[in-house]
Order: C-alpha cells, then structure tokens, then sequence
C-alpha cells in the first residue's frame, strides 16, 4: 500500500499552526510543571504551587489575547480561533483564576494533595479551551473528556470526608453515562457527513435537510447530543448531580465544577446549535425552551426548600442556567434567522453569573473551619457582626444572583428578558420574569440570616489575603458590570458566532 | 453485503440494553458494564459509517473512543473503590447520605 | 457473501444475547463474563467490516483492559443482597419504559430515514486499511492524539488520588 501521507508535511503543518493552541499549551505544561515540582516541596511551600498555576493561567490568557482579532482555522480545520473562541476563553480562564485563588486556604488547612488539585484545575481549563475552540467531533469529544474527568477527580478525591466521596461518585457515573449518549449522537453526525469536521457535516446536515424537512436521523443525533451536553450544563432533567457533588466537595472545586461545566457546555452547545444543527431550528428551539423553562422551575422551588447553603445555591444555579438558555432561544426570530441580541444576551448573562456565582461559593468556603463544612443556614447567623467584609461581599453576590439593580445580575436578566420579547417569545419572556419572584424570597432568607439573626457560638471566619483579593475583585466586577454594563456588553459582542450568520 | 440498517439495529439493540441496565441496576459496577455496552454500540455505527463512506475516519474516532472509555473506566473504577473503603456498599439505593 | 451474512448473524446473535445476560445477571462477575463475550462478538463484527486494527484493540484494551479492571473492582465489593434476587434500583419502570420509548423512535427513525440515508454504496475502502488508519491518526487527527495523552495523565492522577488516601 502505498503512503497516504507525507511527514515532512505534517510536521510542517504542526510548526505552522502551533501558535493557534498556545493558550492550550501553556495550561498543559504548567499543569506538568507543578506535578513534577509538587515533590520537592515541603509542606509549607505547598502554596507555591498555586502561584505556578496563576502565572499558567496569565501566560495563557496573555496569549489569548494576542490572538484577539484572528480569524483563522488550523490543524486540518478541527480548531477555528475566532472572537467567540476569544471570548469564551477569557471566561473560563478568568474563572480558573479565581477559583485557584479561593482554593489556596482551603488546600493549607486540608493538608495533602494541593499540586494535584491546582494541576487538575489547569488541565480542566485545557480541555475547556479546547471545547471552546473545536470544529471537529473527534477533538470536541476528547475536549470534554479531558474536562469531565478532571473535575470528576477534583470534586471528590482530593479531601479524606465521608460525605465527599458519594457525589462525585453520582456525578463520575451519571457523567461516564452522559458522554456515551454523547458519542452515540457524535456517531450519527458522522455518518450522515462522511466526516468529522463540523463544517463538513453543517454543510450536509443543511443538503439533507432541503431534501428531506423530515431527516430522522438528524433528529436522533441532535436529541442525543443534546442530552448530553445539557447534562455537561447542568439544565432541568439532566440536573441531578449538581447539588450532590456540590454539597460533598470543596466549595472551589465545586463552583469549578458546576459553573465551568456549564460555560464549556454552554460554548459547545452554540457551536452546535448555531452551526450543525441551523436547519433543525424550528424544532430545537423548542426543545430548548422547555428545558429553560423546566430548569428554571425546578430550580427554584427546589432551592426553596434548602436549608443546605451549598445545595440550594446548586438548585438556585439551575435556574440561572434556565436563564441563559432562554437567552439561546432569543437567538432564533420568528422568521427563522438568527437574532444576534439573544446570542449577546446569553454571553453576557454567561461571563456575570460565572463571576458571582463563584463569588457566592467562595463566601460559602470561608465559613468552613478545619475538618467541619459550615454550610448550614444556621452557619450565615450574623454574619455581619462576624465579618463584615464577608458579609457586604455576600450581600452583593446574592442581590446579583436575585437581580436587583444596580448589579450585573439585574442587567443579565434584562439583556435576556428583552431578547426574547423582540423575538416574539413573548410567553418564555412573561415566566423569566414571574421565577425572579420567588427566587428573591431564597436569596432574601440568606440575607435576612446574615444581618437580622443572632450570631451564636459560631466562629469568626478568617479570610485569607488571596481570596480577599479574588472575592473583592469579583464584586467590583458584579457592580461595575451593573453600573456601566457597556464596556461589558460591548465584550459580550464577540461572543457572537461571525460565520454563522446566516 | 450486509446493509448499513443491520449495523444501525444491532448497534440500536446494544444501545438500549446499555441504557436500561445502566438506568435499572442498582450495582454501580454493573452501571459502568453497562455503559461499556453502550460505547461498544456506538464503535459499531462508527466503523459501519466508515465502510459506508470509504474513508478510516470513522475508525479513527472508534479508537479515540477506545482510549477514552479506558480512561474513564480508571476514574470511575478508583471512585468505586474509594466510596466502597468508605461505606462498604456499592448499591445505588444504600447511598443515602446525600440524597439521591 | 453468504459467508459474510452467516458471520454477521452469529456475532449479532452472540453480542445481544449476551449483552443482555451481561445487565441481568446478579452476580458481576457473571456479569463481566457476559460483557467479555459481548465485546469479543463486536469484536468479531468489526473483522467482518474488515476494520483489523479495531478488531486486536477492542480485544487488548477493552475486552482484556477495561473489563479486568470491573473485576479488581468487583472483587472486594460483591456482596449477596439480602433482599431482591435482582439488584435492580427504583428507577427499573422509568428505565424500562424509557428503553421502550427510545427503542421504539430510533427504529422508526432508521426504518424511515434508511430510504433518505443518502449514503454511498461505495465500500472502496481498502481490505487492508490499518495503515490507511495510522496515516489518518497521526496526520489529521494528530492535535487529538496528543489531547488523549493529556487525559491518560489526567485519569492516571485520578487513579492514584482515589486509592492513596485515609479512609473516612
């Protein structure tokens, strides 16, 4: 048989187009780097390793942004850098910032095992870039695996607690069977198209679909794909594990988790949906609409309930991704073109409720003493008098999460709510607005815990100077993208997929 | 030749066997046996679409599968045994310390 | 081509047969028996497709990898239920049910779509394709290969954390 391939080629064609996937690299090797030096360090050294970590992710994101601006596809067309790409990266490195700097504490009281912790964070971040910058089946699947069984690892193993080991145990198993209903909807697509490059398959998916309105197995592969990544996004039927493996894990890991599944998620999802499966949107639009509004009920009523900080930030969670996804259905006009405030509206609902919803699960963290999760409702009783700093932090993560004015959370929903009334969903736009009721009465009873109760015997946390400087600058940011969302919004603009305009 | 429907029903069959044992049976390491038979299933597409189109990319990916169910199959069987250690069950209805 | 139909009823027959002994068996190991026979007959299906390679890796890595590991796994943790001849969970009526549904829309879907399945007959890969397939792998697909070694340094840390700890 003769050779297919030439090697002088490839190897030319890897030289040429390694700068498209340095920000990967750089979160990879300094992922290596703290493995091979976590040895050599004795315990108290142990928190250099988050400074290895941080100096990964501010390599990477230098990188990233150099490339603002770029448009180009490389490696055989699998990866496409282009502004979305550029967005989303910065979203998830900034939130892989934040949430190495909360864990810093955390992992000193702990003891063991922060190297790996702080490399399995970094390699999370690679597998999230690269979702976020794949156009290939084969890469976005192998993407999503690097970043799932990353944050399988950090959610559980990483801390000798009882309760820590039976929700990552749910999520591994829930999450293992999720990627092999993904890999069956990846299959279809790829026997439809004869290949596994994205655009490849768009461009056949949008043949067939003029051919035949009726193409079954479009319909199976976007049914099945969809649910597994809704599950990687934590929407409504697919949401179970969120609470469980936020409640058994370190705060950090958890918010590591939960938010940054959900943005890589979130940035496959678009791809997809804006991308391969355009023809098909008269019917996702709907299907995503129920998951919105589903998600959006289930998790507010379940995190009335709560008395659990941890889980009923996890449910409250879930109806904020009901929020993002009405912002993917905004995207979609009545006469079937593509509405670019919706897919602006989800950015920016994206990039603000990562930043403050960390922020929440970063307070959370500071109430934990050694060996004991304080993550009760009772644990908030005046906090105020407690810790002062802590609490006027938590007020201002909570009133965003509420969406009360003058925080990033009030303009999100309003971004969305607004989206969706110029796309005559006017209904989905109605129920938005009803859910922010009750879900004010939960944030409320935190608040209400924090200044209105008295303190016990509870202690005074201690806040560490690294995540005084990751929760304060959180807050800024919440304000400031409330006050003056333009700068933000004017970001968020780049989200929007360029070559999917249709 | 066999027709690429065969393919698609057999791998449809393993599928829902798959899906079915992983949803009904409460022994966690039977659940991971059953999503085993799922990606198996999902190979099975994968290498028929190949032969359909003429072209080893799907074979390619069928691989990569391989790969990453081997991967996932260390995680998850290491988080078995740990939770075991722990608690000294591996049913899912005796996991009740958080709430399912 | 009689021959290639017999071979492809057999290892059908053999892998649903005993996929479906492999989810209802009650002890595991009897279960990782199944799923070996299961993996060894798809095994027997990608040779009749005359993919080769996926043939010796689905018995090397799968068949005798992955399924080793449900052993180690399921030796220390087999216990009798003293309750239920078969362990099935709560969810068995959702999962049946589901099962049935799902089942029911693919098979509606293929039988439907296979007059649009639009596909070549075409079939000109090579007998021989393992080198076509490594020339693939290391070209076009060399990005995710070196992603997929990430993740085995990922799963092996994994690994490691979970056995190497204090027991709670």
């Amino acid at each position: 048989m003769d050779q297919l391939v030439s090697w002088q080629a490839v190897f030319e064609q890897a030289r040429r187009d390694f700068p498209s996937i340095v920000p990967e690299v750089m979160l990879a090797v300094f992922g290596l780097a703290i493995l091979f030096t976590d040895g050599s360090l004795n315990a108290r050294q142990k928190s250099w390793n988050a400074l290895t970590a941080i100096f990964g992710v501010a390599f990477s994101a230098t990188a990233l942004w150099l490339m603002s601006g770029v448009q180009a596809s490389t490696f055989d067309n699998s990866i496409l850098v282009d502004p979305f790409f550029i967005f989303f990266g910065l979203v998830f490195l900034v939130l892989t910032a934040v949430v190495i700097l909360l864990s810093v504490r955390t992992s000193e009281t702990e003891g063991e095992r922060q190297g790996l912790q702080f490399a399995l964070m970094l390699f999370a971040a690679t597998g999230m870039l690269f979702a976020a910058c794949g156009n290939d089946l084969v890469l976005l699947f192998v993407a999503l695996e690097i970043m799932a069984t990353s944050f399988y690892v950090l959610s559980g193993f990483l801390r000798d607690d009882r309760r820590s080991n039976e929700g990552p145990l749910k999520f591994a198993v829930t999450g293992i069977f999720s990627s092999a209903i993904l890999a069956y909807g990846f299959s279809i697509l790829y026997g439809l198209a004869g290949s596994t490059n994205l655009a490849v398959i768009a461009q056949k998916i949008a043949e067939r679909h003029s051919q035949w309105p009726a193409d079954s197995l479009a319909y199976v592969a976007f049914a099945t794909i969809a649910a597994g990544i809704l599950f990687k996004i934590a929407a409504a039927p697919f949401h179970q594990w969120v609470p469980d493996a936020l409640e058994g894990a370190p705060a950090g890991c958890a918010a590591f988790a939960s938010i940054g599944s959900a943005a890589a998620g979130f940035a496959v999802l678009l791809r997809l949906l804006l991308g391969v499966f355009w023809p098909l949107a008269a019917a996702w639009v709907w299907a995503i609409a129920a998951v919105a509004v589903l998600s959006l009920t289930i998790g507010t009523f379940a995190a009335i309930t709560q008395s659990n900080i941890k889980r009923l930030l996890a449910y409250s969670s879930i109806a904020q991704i009901g929020y993002v996804l009405l912002g993917l259905v905004a995207t979609v006009n009545k006469d079937g073109t593509v509405s670019t405030r919706g897919l602006r509206a989800a950015g920016y609902y994206l990039l603000t409720y990562s930043v403050f919803a960390t922020g929440a699960f970063g307070i959370v963290e500071l109430l934990r003493r050694k060996g004991m999760a304080a993550d009760e409702l009772d644990d908030l009783h005046g906090l105020v008098r407690r810790s002062p700093v802590a609490a006027i932090l938590m007020l201002v993560f909570l009133l965003s999460l509420a969406g009360v004015p003058l925080t990033a959370g009030f303009v999100a929903k309003l971004m969305v709510i607004s989206a969706l009334v110029e796309t005559q969903h006017s209904p989905l736009a109605i129920v938005a607005v009803l859910y922010m009721l009750p879900a004010v009465y939960f944030y409320f009873r935190m608040i209400a815990a924090m200044w209105a109760r008295e303190p016990g015997d509870a202690m005074n946390p201690a806040i560490a100077w690294t995540q005084e400087l990751a929760l304060g600058a959180m807050a800024a940011t919440t304000l400031a993208a409330g006050i003056f969302p333009e700068q933000f919004v004017r970001f968020a603009q780049s989200s929007v997929l360029r070559p999917f305009l249709h | 030749m066999i027709s690429i429907d065969h393919y698609l029903l057999l791998s449809l069959a393993l599928l829902v066997i798959g899906v079915a044992g992983a949803l009904a049976r409460r022994n966690l390491i039977v659940t991971l046996m059953s999503v085993e038979l799922i990606l198996n299933a999902v190979n099975i597409n994968l290498v028929a679409f190949s032969r359909e189109w003429g072209n080893v990319n799907g074979q390619v990916f069928a691989v990569f599968l391989i790969g990453c169910e081997a991967a996932e199959a260390v995680v998850s069987v290491g988080i078995v045994l740990a939770v075991f250690r722990g608690r000294k069950t591996v049913l899912a209805d005796e996991m009740d310390l958080l709430k399912w | 081509m009689l021959l290639n139909s017999i071979f492809f009823y057999f290892f059908s027959a053999i892998a649903v047969v005993s996929a479906v002994l492999t989810v209802t068996r009650r002890s595991p190991f009897h279960s990782a028996v199944f799923l070996v026979v299961a993996l060894i007959a798809t095994g027997g299906i990608f040779l009749q497709l005359q993919a080769d390679f996926l043939f010796a890796m689905q018995l090397l890595v799968s068949a005798a990898g992955v399924v080793v590991l449900f052993v180690f796994a399921a030796t220390p943790t087999n216990q009798k239920s003293p309750r239920r001849a078969l362990r099935f969970s709560r969810y068995r009526i959702v999962a049946i049910v589901f099962a049935i549904v799902f089942a029911g829309e693919v098979m509606i879907a293929i039988f439907a779509g296979s007059k649009s399945l639009y596909l070549p007959a075409a079939a000109n890969l090579p007998a021989r394709n393992t080198a076509a397939l490594g020339d693939v792998l290391f070209a076009q697909y060399l990005l995710p290969l070196e992603m997929a070694s990430l993740l085995l340094v990922v799963a092996l840390i994994g690994g490691i954390a979970a056995l190497n700890r204090r027991v709670a």
